[in-house]
């Protein structure tokens, strides 16, 4: 049975229907209505300013690739300009690949690309040293935990080097749905009272942050990278079949095929969650060792490499946080070479 | 070597509660018990000689909570409970595909264990919600909630009128039936004020409400529907027959499935109303969930150990596979996720407790979803919904929504007089259907998509 035709342009026939609508669209009908969401996505929600210096986290995913290439269309029409940073977390055989898809990006659409490295930014602790040190104890690594916290310290960082006023992430609504999911399954009460909105305004001295896909579900993601042709790294994260993440991830999958609004849905009521008082988290002061923006008195970050250097690499990880204020006895025997004080952002 | 119950550290220990917290019998029945009173008591919602409906499914939960009831009631006067219970059956048979057979052979072994319970009851079929006037879907102005030495006051004065027929000495054990005695009805007694259904009720009401339970698309809205439908019917004979509180038998487990499985629907906005210990939306009937902190564990454990009747009756998803609902899907995934990580369903049911019934930018609560009575969450300029062309109606599929549009003015006026439904198209609209989903939440709003496009969409929602 051949395709209907496009209900937009209603001459070329329809490759895909929109798994949202139901619409049925040809490929250049559908990456326009893409490109005009993610435009009133920013414009509604007043994301990003004329004249805004815009660091676009770029791992070489379908997300950051498509969420750059989308930016660049829409660059002259919002005034900004555009900085690729791309984290390198130190995970052999998977980030150097993605790497490259990076490079070739950046050569392709001529934007400046930056690249900064844990290795240099945390002392020596690469990804793949975290996750030795936290094998073998017993429970899964949680080095995914470390991950995360680091590389949005790295982003900014990133993004301070290259004069940016402004960071955008391609996290896309799945993304928000499933961490919605994981945040209840968690009982994650702080992470839920910061959450569903539309990124950060930028607290305490740190760069705001937004997600100009949030309200793109994943499969459309994946339909634009196609239609434009983008070259981009999609092999999973080494480490990933650990994280919790997974079984949010799992149950979405499901979810969906069950009634294929869910994911929306989930960012609807993700929106919509009120939180008692008594359950919001203390407005954040700042960290005694880098001044960052913290609840306690050290930052996540710090308090994560501190566990790792003191041999220690649970301590800032689940609700005990025991010891945190302890001082470790100098000259640590987990510290890795050649380390320097945490620098100052 | 012997093991003894972790509590009085004497008695033979026949169950485990948690993580390898043995108890005996004797000791299990004071926690359950307790657990009971506790919720009650430390929420100080049921004021003495309160009317309260007991809503019972048949199943094990609200088995346990009629039991519970029951016991609390008879004891000595100290301890006792001190409001005015009802039971209220709902037959569901019709929208869940049962054949007449096994729904008589079901009724009679409810009715006996309604008699052997022995409090006034009320038992109705859900086709009696076709009867229901469009006002049930009004909400009757709240009644101010008291100060809290309101409840302690009504308590005192409860207790001083109970001392005065009696002298000096023992308490007199017929004064609790006496005081009981004039409110009580008779067992056997009809439920008076509703449409008179001699016997079952009619085939044609029968086939309606199959018909309309066929007519939908997705079992997901299936039970989203029953549950609605349900709960006017409940509502309405709480208000016909005096009832100020109507008790539902969830347990914790059930409230976490549940809070998850709304969080998915698009309910985000309502989960605290939802699942929390009171829901208030109704105005003047509450709803209370007194078995929210039983898990659904003990409740098994107790209905074997001390022989609580219950009727299972099957429910409209009993044998469907995993992934036919939204409902059925958490249900699966949490439980199987709580072998993985023993403590996510009380994770997931303490952070329910956190949720507060408030709009999120504290504005005053607008005009309220026809089908759930919540305070609609959805306004035009929703970011997520304004992508979502399934919900509004208004935006054309093409283009996205750049400029703001001026949200549509409702045809039907907000208010009290609402309830008369849609004025009939006298507004210009093309479609009544559009009409009805303006009035809805967004939750309700997806779960309509799955209905027949015709306005027929369940009573107090066609064209009255």
């Amino acid at each position: 049975m051949p395709a209907p035709p496009c209900t937009s342009c209603h001459t070329a026939r329809a490759a895909l229907r929109r798994p949202r609508s139901g619409h049925a669209l040809c490929g250049a009908c559908f990456c326009a209505t893409f490109e005009a969401e993610v435009l009133h996505t920013v414009l509604a929600g007043r994301l990003l300013p004329p004249g805004a210096v815009v660091a676009v986290g770029a791992s070489g995913g379908k997300d950051s690739t498509v969420l750059a290439h989308v930016l660049r269309e829409l660059a002259p029409r919002l005034d900004i300009s555009l900085q690729l940073v791309a984290v390198d977390e130190g995970i052999g055989g998977y980030r150097d690949a993605a790497l490259a898809a990076v490079q070739r990006q950046a050569a392709r659409w001529e934007l400046p690309l930056t690249v900064v490295a844990y290795a240099d930014l945390f002392g020596g602790w690469t990804m793949d040293a975290v996750a030795r040190s936290t094998a073998g104890l017993g429970r899964s690594r949680s080095c995914c935990t470390f991950c995360g916290v680091l590389r949005r310290r790295a982003l900014e960082e990133g993004a301070r080097l290259v004069g940016a006023t402004h960071i955008v992430t391609g996290h896309n609504a799945d993304d928000m749905a499933e961490t919605v999911l994981m945040n209840f399954l968690r009982g994650d009460t702080g992470r839920l009272a910061r959450g569903g909105g539309l990124g950060s305004p930028g607290e305490g001295g740190a760069l705001p942050r937004c997600r100009p896909l949030q309200f793109a579900s994943q499969k459309e993601v994946v339909l634009y990278a196609h239609f434009r042709r983008l070259d981009y790294f999609s092999e999973e994260c080494v480490y990933a079949p650990e994280a919790f993440r997974g079984h949010a991830r799992d149950l979405l999958k499901r979810l969906e095929a069950a009634r294929p609004s869910a994911v929306l849905d989930l960012v609807h009521s993700a929106e919509r969650l009120a939180l008692a008082p008594a359950a919001l988290p203390p407005r954040p002061g700042a960290c005694s060792r880098c001044g960052a923006l913290a609840s306690r008195a050290l930052c996540q970050a710090c308090a994560l490499l501190d566990g790792l250097n003191r041999g220690r690499p649970r301590l800032a990880i689940g609700k005990g946080r025991r010891g945190l204020d302890e001082e470790g006895p100098p000259g640590d025997r987990a510290r890795p070479p050649a380390s320097e004080a945490i620098p100052a952002f | 070597h012997e093991q003894k119950c972790v509590k009085c550290k004497e008695g033979p220990p026949v169950v485990v509660i948690r993580a390898g917290d043995a108890f005996c019998r004797d000791c299990f029945k004071a926690f359950y018990v307790h657990k009971f009173r506790a919720m009650l008591g430390k929420n100080r919602l049921i004021f003495p000689g309160e009317k309260v409906l007991l809503a019972w499914s048949g199943g094990p939960s609200s088995s346990s909570m009629v039991w519970q009831v029951l016991e609390g009631l008879s004891q000595d006067s100290a301890k006792r409970l001190r409001f005015v219970p009802g039971v209220i059956y709902v037959d569901e048979g019709a929208a869940c595909g049962q054949s007449a057979e096994d729904r008589a052979e079901t009724l009679a072994q409810v009715k006996l264990v309604l008699q052997t319970v022995g409090f006034p009851w009320h038992l109705v079929a859900l086709e009696e919600v076709f009867g229901l006037p469009p006002s049930v879907l009004c909400c009757s102005v709240p009644e101010p909630t008291g100060a809290e030495g309101a409840y302690k006051a009504a308590v005192d004065s409860f207790l001083r009128q109970q001392h005065v027929p009696q002298g000096e000495g023992a308490q007199d054990g017929s004064s609790p039936a006496q005081e009981q005695g004039q409110l009580c009805q008779p067992p056997m007694q009809k439920p008076l004020g509703l449409p008179s259904l001699a016997g079952s009720p009619a085939a044609a009401q029968t086939e309606a409400l199959s018909r309309l339970f066929h007519s939908v698309k997705t079992l997901t809205a299936k039970e989203e529907l029953l549950q609605t439908l349900r709960t006017h019917l409940i509502l309405h004979v709480a208000r016909a027959h005096g009832y100020s509180k109507v008790m539902t038998g969830e347990s914790c487990t059930r409230l976490a499935v549940k809070l998850m499985t709304n969080l998915a629907l698009g309910r985000g906005a309502f989960l605290a109303w939802d699942t929390g210990f009171s829901d208030e939306r109704h105005g003047d009937v509450v709803l209370v969930r007194p078995m929210r902190d039983h898990t659904l564990k003990e409740v098994a454990f107790y209905n074997r150990l001390f022989a609580v009747p219950s009727v299972f009756t099957p429910a409209i998803d009993t044998k469907a596979p995993e992934k036919a609902s939204i409902h059925r899907l958490m249900e699966a995934f949490l439980l199987r996720l709580q072998t993985q990580f023993p403590s996510t369903v009380s994770t997931v049911y303490r952070t329910s407790e956190k949720l507060a019934k408030a709009p999120r930018d504290g504005r005053a609560a607008g005009p309220r979803c026809l089908l759930c009575m919540c305070a609609l969450d959805v306004d035009d300029a929703d970011s997520a919904t304004a992508f979502g062309a399934q919900t509004s109606p208004h935006f054309s599929p093409m283009q996205p929504p750049a400029e703001a549009r001026p949200p549509p003015a409702p045809c039907c006026v907000p208010g009290v007089g609402r309830a008369q439904g849609c004025c009939r198209g006298a507004c210009g609209r093309e479609n009544p259907h559009v009409c009805v989903i303006e009035q809805l939440c967004y939750g309700c709003r997806v779960n309509m998509k799955d209905l027949s496009p015709r306005p027929a969409g369940g009573p107090g929602v066609s064209d009255r």
